[in-house]
């Protein structure tokens, strides 16, 4: 029998529905595993034991009663540190909110709550989201758990690196433009941005509205389906939130689901340079091993795609700049204790509250926002978006999915980029159009480097089709035989 | 050489709406501080608008009362720019789509002699808009406070073209803003509580050129006739300006109301970038043929329409008229007592528009203030409006009709009139029972009366004699011993009858 | 690439209310214009016609009914102040009354 911590979730759901093992008993599995690893990992900004383990308690009660609220009932959740918990800290990884406790709970956090999940841990992730490396956070540099030496993704490597390692069973991150599905790749585990619109964002730290969605990362395809089920649906306090009906996903997984669908492959994803060759052959082998259960592949082309990022990089910073002015040192953020004044109180407070990538990306999207400059700028780039769309739109008229990688390399060495940004944007190509396009996009293990790195591969599905989507998910997942594959720390 | 002024408003409006325009949270005037706000309110990391829809109708709403054009889809934008009021740091309002374009406000102008109708025009709107408001700073000798009550509640900004010319065209629109907005329930427009604030833009130019002169901005003026005085004030000290050749420059001048003088606030320092861009948090709205027909069926009479109806239909004078017209409650007053008693509006209107105002304003109220209502509510801080004071009146509109029929009937005189009127306002009584129980029945018994002429006669024939010869005034004389030996009760109409034909 | 691209740092930092270190300032000026020159591919395509998405999905219409719920307590709202007096949130005196 595996470790406790390694279990997935339906597996220690049915041991806590046997008798064999408590919520307490696991909620302290993961505490002990999390103490044991994080001087070597760092995924967590912070934790707080005795709330998990009252959550437990509760959970073992209900479970004593015959009260059970779901699957996930006394199932520890780890939390990126973006996402609003009433009486939790909220970081977003930034001195800007180092103190701050949210006074209240996000919708998506409420539905956990009400699902009985145990919450454990606030994750590290990159400042505000900003970043695909983990490297912005103020306060630690998250460790790929595959190789310390290097970064685990961003900007939820947090998540992404505590579901590796063990620290928690399932854990919830945002994706804004590859923060989930990237740094699930570069770990080795599932990672999956829904589509725009199916979790509601109230209570989720904004980035840019428009393109973020918070999503499920899993050690496999049904965890994730369990976690997604649970913090889907429409919500009245999200205005961009959508009415569709939420199946039961993890009923709804079929390891045949593949056979007679048509996977598009994009020609622009693999003619782009920089992309890693044995990230190439894994994934063209990942393909082959779709096809040989009975897929059929076809070459499709996405023409927009090398505009991605420019176009990506100013709607994404535009609307950053404008939903970060809310950090300004008056109501509830750090505030700077050298201003000779108001206005001063403002430069100083958000010199001092902001990190290197978040202020160049807030100088950005000002700039192209700023007189003179947003018909060049903002206004071009969301009528090309309009065209990236129309790509997507058009493919689906005649595939059922979208095969691609999701990031061009394997996890890089820490330090490796930070000091170029523009490399950095350039890895976030074969995840940004997903969000401008506001569809589905699932990050799943599809093999490892030489030397030992998970590489991972991207589907991509219709809107509002994630049951589709996890299914065939979980078809490659079972036909991979990577399953149980775990870091060695 | 002659100059003109050019002015233009902008005027913000707050709507009466259950909840704020982006949250559910309640809005009043008057909360404890920070006590009517929630996490949207605050802009706490993650929290999201979601719009009121009422705001939106109560704002098409007051565009098609004043003829805007209604676009078929409109969004929200967001206007970035630092303040510690403006808790997000950028404010959500509308830039390129606004609910409503174009339009006009009908004003009136003031006449020559001041109780004849005056000139009447329609100044130009460019557009109205539906935005938040923002908290409110109290400032203190070291530092200020800032209080989040007042953030989020749904604002119309209410833009005109540069179409008016004086303080008293200025004066004229907001009068008239507040009428017909408050006609239409959309707000009560009460500028003491902060409910409607008025940017004045106002410069000078030589008359019959087209080019405007430098722009001159006053802000957040709470009170119409500040707006009059300030807008004279200013229309004198830029002509002298340019006589004298002092340059002008633009500016944000406030009003100081002691003084009466404008004072500079500060120059435009630097041009403002507001970034405006579409919110992504919020989604358009179309606004369909069917809901512009329901909001349609709901407007309500506009206050000049009213007022040239009340002057045709039921032959009102136009200083009736002009103080009922622009008050919601004193019309439907009026309209509740004709439902009783329909013979005499002109009576009713009367009693109301004198009677019934003088008692409610009597006890706190100077004359001049009365003669200008708006004013007096704007002006006086404690003091109520007169539609609460309306809701507590004891007098009901079918008393006041009774009383008015009574008065026609020949049941009571002009001057018991007076007396019951004055019972009812602090009883609340009807008119009849306190015509009973105070004995006040008109006496019209003509050989009674009779009989007291001939003795009033017979003790004056000095006054028969002056009146004979052709000193009409002297029949008072006898008139006053009739109406004193009836103990105040004979109808005088008939006394002066009856005295006629005995004297011949 | 023709003309490299510039951004008035000073002018940006301002509107955006961040004071930069002189050493921030170089390196973002820098760093800026590569990432500007690097947008330069968006003027090559033909946008005439097409219509600017806002949104990731084209919804209308999303509104709530005009209800009030209840306020939250201000020493909840208040609990991350980093000034406060009265229940209100102190700030450097504000002269301009803009």
């Amino acid at each position: 029998m595996s470790q406790i911590f390694y279990k997935t979730v339906s597996e220690l759901s049915d041991l806590m529905d046997s008798k064999e093992l408590s919520s307490a008993e696991i909620t302290k599995a993961f505490i002990e595993r999390t103490k044991s690893v994080e001087d070597k990992i760092s995924a967590f900004i912070s934790y707080d034991e005795d709330s998990a383990m009252k959550a437990a308690e509760a959970s073992d009660t209900r479970r004593a009663r015959g009260e059970k609220l779901s699957e996930l009932d006394g199932i520890p959740v780890g939390l990126k540190d973006v996402l609003a918990v009433k009486g939790q800290p909220l970081t977003c990884a930034s001195r800007m909110l180092e103190n701050f406790v949210s006074p209240y709970t996000g919708t998506s956090l409420k539905m956990l709550e009400d699902a009985g999940a145990v919450f454990w841990g606030r994750l590290n992730m990159d400042e505000f989201a900003m970043g695909s490396s983990c490297e912005n956070s103020a306060f630690k540099k998250t460790k790929n758990p595959w190789d310390t030496t290097r970064i685990p993704g961003g900007s939820s490597g947090g998540s992404a690196a505590a579901v590796a390692a063990g620290e928690c069973a399932v854990a919830l991150g945002s994706d804004t433009g590859g923060s989930i599905r990237q740094p699930a790749s570069l770990c080795g585990v599932v990672g999956m941005k829904p589509t725009y619109g199916l979790v509601s964002r109230f209570g989720l730290a904004a980035f840019a509205s428009s393109l973020d969605q918070i999503g499920p990362f899993a050690r496999c395809v049904k965890d994730a389906a369990i976690l997604l089920k649970a913090v889907a649906g429409h919500d009245p306090l999200d205005s961009t939130s959508v009415k569709v009906d939420i199946p039961d996903y993890p009923s709804l997984l079929r390891e045949d689901s593949l056979k007679g669908k048509k996977i598009g492959v994009p020609r622009e994803y693999f003619e782009a340079s920089g992309m890693d060759a044995e990230v190439r052959a894994s994934v063209e082998s990942a393909i082959e091993k779709c096809k040989s259960i009975g897929a059929e592949i076809v070459e499709i082309s996405l023409p927009h795609t090398d505009l991605a990022i420019p176009v990506y990089y100013i709607v994404a910073t535009a609307e950053a700049s404008s939903n970060l002015a809310r950090y300004d040192g008056i109501r509830y953020t750090h505030r700077s204790k050298c201003a000779k004044d108001v206005v001063d109180l403002y430069f100083k407070s958000r010199a001092e509250g902001f990190g290197e990538e978040v202020k160049r990306r807030i100088i950005l999207g000002t700039y192209v926002l700023s007189s003179g400059y947003y018909d060049a700028y903002y206004l071009r780039a969301q009528k090309v978006r309009t065209l990236i769309r129309g790509d997507f739109e058009r493919a689906f008229e005649s595939v059922d999915l979208i095969c691609a990688p999701t990031s061009p390399t394997c996890a890089f060495k820490v330090g490796e980029k930070i000091s170029d940004p523009l490399a950095m944007y350039l890895n976030d190509i074969f995840t940004i159009n997903v969000n401008l396009a506001g569809l589905p996009g699932i990050s799943i293990p599809c093999g490892f480097s030489k030397e030992g790195l998970p590489i991972g591969l991207q589907m991509i599905g219709k809107a509002f089709d994630e049951a589709a989507l996890l299914s065939y998910a979980y078809a490659f997942e079972r036909a991979s035989g990577l399953e149980g594959r775990h870091p060695n720390i | 050489m002659e100059y003109e002024a050019v002015i233009g408003l902008e005027v913000h409006v707050q709507l009466k709406t259950q909840s704020k325009l982006f949250t559910a949270v309640e809005h009043r005037f008057g909360a404890e501080p920070n006590t009517l706000t929630n996490s949207v309110i605050w802009a706490f990391p993650g929290v999201l608008p979601v719009i009121n829809y009422e705001a939106i109708r109560k704002t098409i709403k007051v565009g098609m009362l004043f003829g805007c054009k209604i676009p078929e889809i409109t969004k929200w934008d967001r206007k970035n720019y630092f303040y510690p009021d403006s808790p997000k740091n950028y404010q959500l309002s509308q830039y390129d789509q606004p609910l409503c374009l174009g339009g006009g406000v009908e004003i009136e102008l003031p006449s020559a002699n001041g109780s004849d109708m005056g000139e009447h025009r329609v100044v130009k709107l460019t557009r109205i808009h539906l935005e938040e408001d923002v908290g409110k700073l109290t400032h203190f000798s070291s530092d200020s406070l800032v209080d989040y009550n007042r953030a989020g509640i749904p604002l119309m900004e209410i833009v005109s073209e540069p179409d008016m010319h004086s303080g008293d065209e200025a004066f004229a629109y907001l009068n008239a803003l507040k009428s017909v907005i408050s006609f239409a329930g959309v707000s009560d427009c009460d500028m003491e509580k902060g409910q409607m604030r008025a940017d004045v833009n106002i410069s000078v130019r030589p008359k019959g050129s087209d080019k405007l002169g430098v722009k001159i901005e006053m802000k957040n003026m709470n009170s119409p006739s500040h707006v009059r005085s300030c807008i004279d004030y200013e229309i004198r000290r830029q002509i002298d300006c340019i006589k004298n050749g002092v340059p002008l420059v633009q500016e944000t001048r406030r009003w100081d109301v002691q003084l009466g003088v404008t004072q500079t606030m500060r120059t435009k320092e630097e041009a403002h970038d507001y970034r405006y861009f579409p919110d992504p948090d919020l989604m358009p709205v179309m606004i369909s043929e069917e809901l512009k027909a329901q909001i349609k069926a709901e407007l309500p009479e506009v206050p000049f329409e009213r007022q040239r109806r009340y002057m045709s239909d039921y032959g009102l004078p136009y200083s009736a008229t002009s103080v009922l017209c622009h008050d919601i409650e004193l019309c439907s007053f009026f309209e509740e007592s004709l439902k009783t008693y329909s013979k005499n509006p002109k009576g009713t209107a009367n009693l109301i528009t004198n009677d019934l105002l003088r008692e409610i304003y009597s006890k706190s109220e100077s004359e001049e203030d009365s003669s200008d209502d708006f004013e007096s509510v704007s002006e006086e801080a404690v003091k109520p409006s007169h539609q609460s004071k309306l809701a507590e009146c004891k007098v009901t509109p079918e008393n006041l009709a009774l009383l008015v029929k009574l008065g026609d009937d020949g049941v009571i005189s002009k001057q018991m009139a007076k007396e019951v009127f004055a019972e009812m306002f602090s009883s609340g009584k009807n008119p009849e029972s306190i015509v009973e129980e105070k004995g006040l029945r008109q006496n019209s018994d003509g050989g009674e009366l009779e009989k007291f002429c001939i003795e009033a006669m017979s003790k004056n024939q000095k006054a028969i004699d002056q009146y004979k010869a052709g000193n009409a005034k002297a029949i008072n004389a006898l008139i006053g011993p009739v109406m004193k030996a009836s103990g105040g009760k004979a109808n005088p109409a008939m006394v002066l009858e009856i005295m006629k034909r005995l004297i011949g | 690439m023709s003309e490299k691209s510039r951004i008035d740092i000073d002018y940006v930092a301002k509107l955006a209310r961040i004071e930069l270190s002189p050493e921030e300032r170089e390196r973002f000026s820098a760093q800026l214009g590569q990432i500007l020159d690097h947008f330069k591919k968006l003027s090559q395509v033909d946008v005439s016609g097409v219509e600017p998405s806002a949104h990731a999905r084209a919804v209308f219409n999303v509104w709530r009914e005009d209800k009030a719920e209840s306020p939250i307590p201000p020493e909840l709202a208040l609990m991350n102040a980093p000034q406060k007096r009265d229940n209100q949130i102190v700030v450097p005196k504000v002269v301009d009354d803009a």
